[in-house]
């Protein structure tokens, strides 16, 4: 069963109140966040079911907002999510081998997510970190300046904290 | 050294933190206005210093402010526009890391200027980390007294609250950020109505970009006149520039708006150069969006003048020979990138981001990375090349909104600039998989067209 903890609960409640009444559709996104964070990383229908029932809204008004957003994942996501920015400012400064250094070490493709599911491959777009490239995003933060060693070192990090 | 008004402290330790910003003139500006200011007042003082809109297009803050309608009894609102996605651009995180301070002032002045009572900062989700800074500073501002009722006895209330994206390029534009804070997908509007008149939850909304909401704070602490006394011509006081790609020194600077490209990317005080020893073959110089230039039109504009870092300069020449001050994302290309393949990744990035609500962007952005990637991959024929240009034509002006011309201008000014170096690629098919073009003659000096007699 999909269900908030009273504590979560409450920080929904305090999300609503920000906005007039009537309006609390408004918290769809920041709720949506809330939800992929504490039920697996992704949202499955269910999920976005009860967000919908929470906001008394239907279904189909969460389904067509979580679609529309590149950070709700779709579909079930490694433990360690690595994004990793292509776009041209990293790539001037060699995003394209830290993305294949990255695939080859982890033996996965854009998109996957190695068999023990532990790490998901991500390719993004721009993440305001241009001056800082190459970059991803580990879960809440930034990695920048990627380099093949630092890559082996967050691996190193991810599987440490696993175990 | 340049003179600074939005960075000048960011390098004092614990700035972060009330207790800091407050020992070192922070709310002095606050203090003033509403001590002894009308809202009238300030948005005068906004007009009078010439601050231009630092999210991208420039326009006059002032009188962004004074088209604000002010029905009796509906609410107007403040929206802070945080969604800092346009490739290049990375300058409005640093503000909110370093200086959180100085946009919930800014918010603070602006808010009660306008007259709203609850004011949104809508920031990118990705940027997950620096909400907690933001709420942060706007617990401590409202412990201090500087949010909340009858702020410092004035009776005007105030509440901030941070709001999260998740992830959509589009939302930094107006109306579709307006969309997305009501919980719906990201669909740019119609205009009109502006929102000026029917904005968040159909009240009169201003939206505001980060840099520009915190400039307001040394407007209001120098004053109007002042300010204007910064920079040259209209482009009056400083701006926050994100300098990335091929340089020495990687990242933000503030700048005031008199000093020449030249000076900005090889001076030790700034971008420090290219790096590795190599030579410049090509920027853009505002943000993805805005048209890249080859080295010796970058320098110097067409007609054999130093380029300057002001929205007049940077615009010099038009479409033809010049390009953008943007959102002041620069971008620096050296001599051994590919300017077309540098030109595919922003294609893809447009087409990804296309809300798809107007059939010209969404198919059209899809066709050029299409037909680019073909180039890219030595599969291009000579005819692409007019067919690139043919799209990114029938795109432009032709949207919704803004974002279709921002995926039609980088195509249209890299083949304007750099048509044979696509050629190039249709010529060689095998030879530009394993090796770039190079500088070519993308530094030579320009040849000037003599004074007409
Ligand atoms: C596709 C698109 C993306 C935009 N992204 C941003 C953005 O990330 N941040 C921003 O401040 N303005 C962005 N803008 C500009 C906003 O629509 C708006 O003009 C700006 O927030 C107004 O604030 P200003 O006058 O202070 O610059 C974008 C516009 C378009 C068309
Ligand atoms: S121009 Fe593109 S992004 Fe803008 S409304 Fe049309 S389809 Fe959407
Ligand atoms: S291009 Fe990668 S963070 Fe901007």
């Amino acid at each position: 069963m999909v269900q908030f903890s009273e504590e979560k609960l409450n920080k929904v409640k305090e999300i609503i109140a920000r906005y007039p009444e009537g309006k609390q559709k408004s918290a769809l996104i920041p709720l949506l966040h809330l939800a992929q964070e504490e039920f697996g990383g992704w949202l499955s229908p269910e999920t976005m079911d009860y967000v919908a029932s929470l906001l008394q809204i239907t279904p189909i008004e969460v389904y067509e907002v979580a679609t529309f957003y590149s950070m709700f994942n779709m579909k079930p996501v490694g433990k360690y999510l690595f994004e990793v920015c292509q776009t041209g400012p990293c790539m001037l400064n060699g995003s394209d081998q830290i993305i294949d250094y990255i695939k080859s070490k982890l033996g996965i493709g854009v998109g996957e997510t190695t068999p023990d599911g532990l790490f998901t491959l991500k390719t993004v777009e721009c993440l305001g970190a241009c001056g800082y490239a190459p970059m991803m995003q580990l879960g809440k933060h930034y990695r920048e300046h990627l380099t093949p060693e630092k890559v082996d070192a967050i691996i190193a990090e991810c599987r440490a904290k696993a175990n | 050294m340049g003179r600074k008004l939005l960075l000048d402290k960011a390098h004092i330790e614990n700035i972060r933190y009330y207790s800091t910003y407050r020992a070192n003139g922070g709310y002095a500006a606050a203090e003033k206005v509403l001590k002894s200011m009308s809202p009238e007042q300030v948005v005068e003082e906004v007009k009078k210093s010439g601050l231009r809109g630092r999210g991208g297009a420039g326009f006059p803050t002032g009188m962004k402010w004074s088209f604000l309608a002010k029905p009796e009894g509906v609410p107007r609102y403040l929206v802070c526009n945080a969604d800092e996605s346009e490739p290049g651009t990375f300058k409005d995180r640093y503000l909110m890391e370093f200086l959180p301070h100085l946009l919930i002032e800014g918010l603070l002045i602006s808010s009660f200027a306008l007259g709203s009572n609850h004011t949104y900062i809508y920031i990118r989700g990705e940027y997950a980390w620096i909400p907690d800074i933001l709420e942060q500073a706007i617990a401590e501002a409202k412990q201090n007294g500087w949010l909340g009722k009858n702020i410092q006895g004035t009776g005007f209330d105030l509440e901030i609250y941070v709001q999260r994206g998740a992830g959509a390029y589009i939302c930094g534009e107006e109306t579709a950020l307006i969309e997305s804070l009501e919980g719906k997908r990201g669909n740019p509007r119609i205009k009109p109505p502006f929102p000026a008149v029917k904005g968040l939850w159909q009240s009169p909304t201003v939206v505001n970009n980060v840099e520009t909401l915190a400039a307001v704070v040394p407007i209001i602490n120098i004053g109007g006149e002042e300010y204007a006394k910064y920079g040259i011509g209209k482009s009056t006081g400083t701006k926050l520039i994100s300098a990335c790609g091929n340089i020495n020194k990687p990242g933000v600077y503030e700048i005031e708006m008199n000093i020449s490209v030249e000076e900005f990317l090889y001076s030790d005080e700034y971008c420090g150069g290219i790096a590795n020893g190599k030579r410049l073959k090509a920027c853009i110089p505002g943000g993805s969006s805005v048209p890249i230039l080859p080295a010796n039109l970058l320098l110097k504009t067409a007609k054999g003048e130093s380029r300057m870092m002001t929205y007049e300069s940077l615009n010099d020449g038009g479409f033809a020979s010049g390009s953008m001050m943007g959102s002041g994302g620069f971008i620096v290309l050296d001599e051994d990138q590919c300017v077309v393949r540098h030109t595919l990744s922003l294609a893809r990035f447009y087409h990804h981001e296309s809300c798809g609500q107007c059939s010209p962007c969404r198919e059209g952005t899809g066709w050029m990375k299409r037909v680019l990637h073909n180039i890219e991959n030595g599969k291009g024929k000579m005819s692409d090349i007019d067919l690139l240009w043919d799209i990114q034509r029938k795109i432009e002006g032709n949207t919704i909104c803004p974002l279709g011309d921002a995926a039609a201008w980088p195509v249209a000014a890299a083949i304007r600039h750099f048509r044979d170096e696509f050629e190039w690629h249709v010529l060689n098919p095998e030879e530009c998989v394993k090796r770039n073009y190079g500088l070519a003659h993308y530094a030579d000096p320009l040849p000037l067209a003599t004074a007409a007699v």
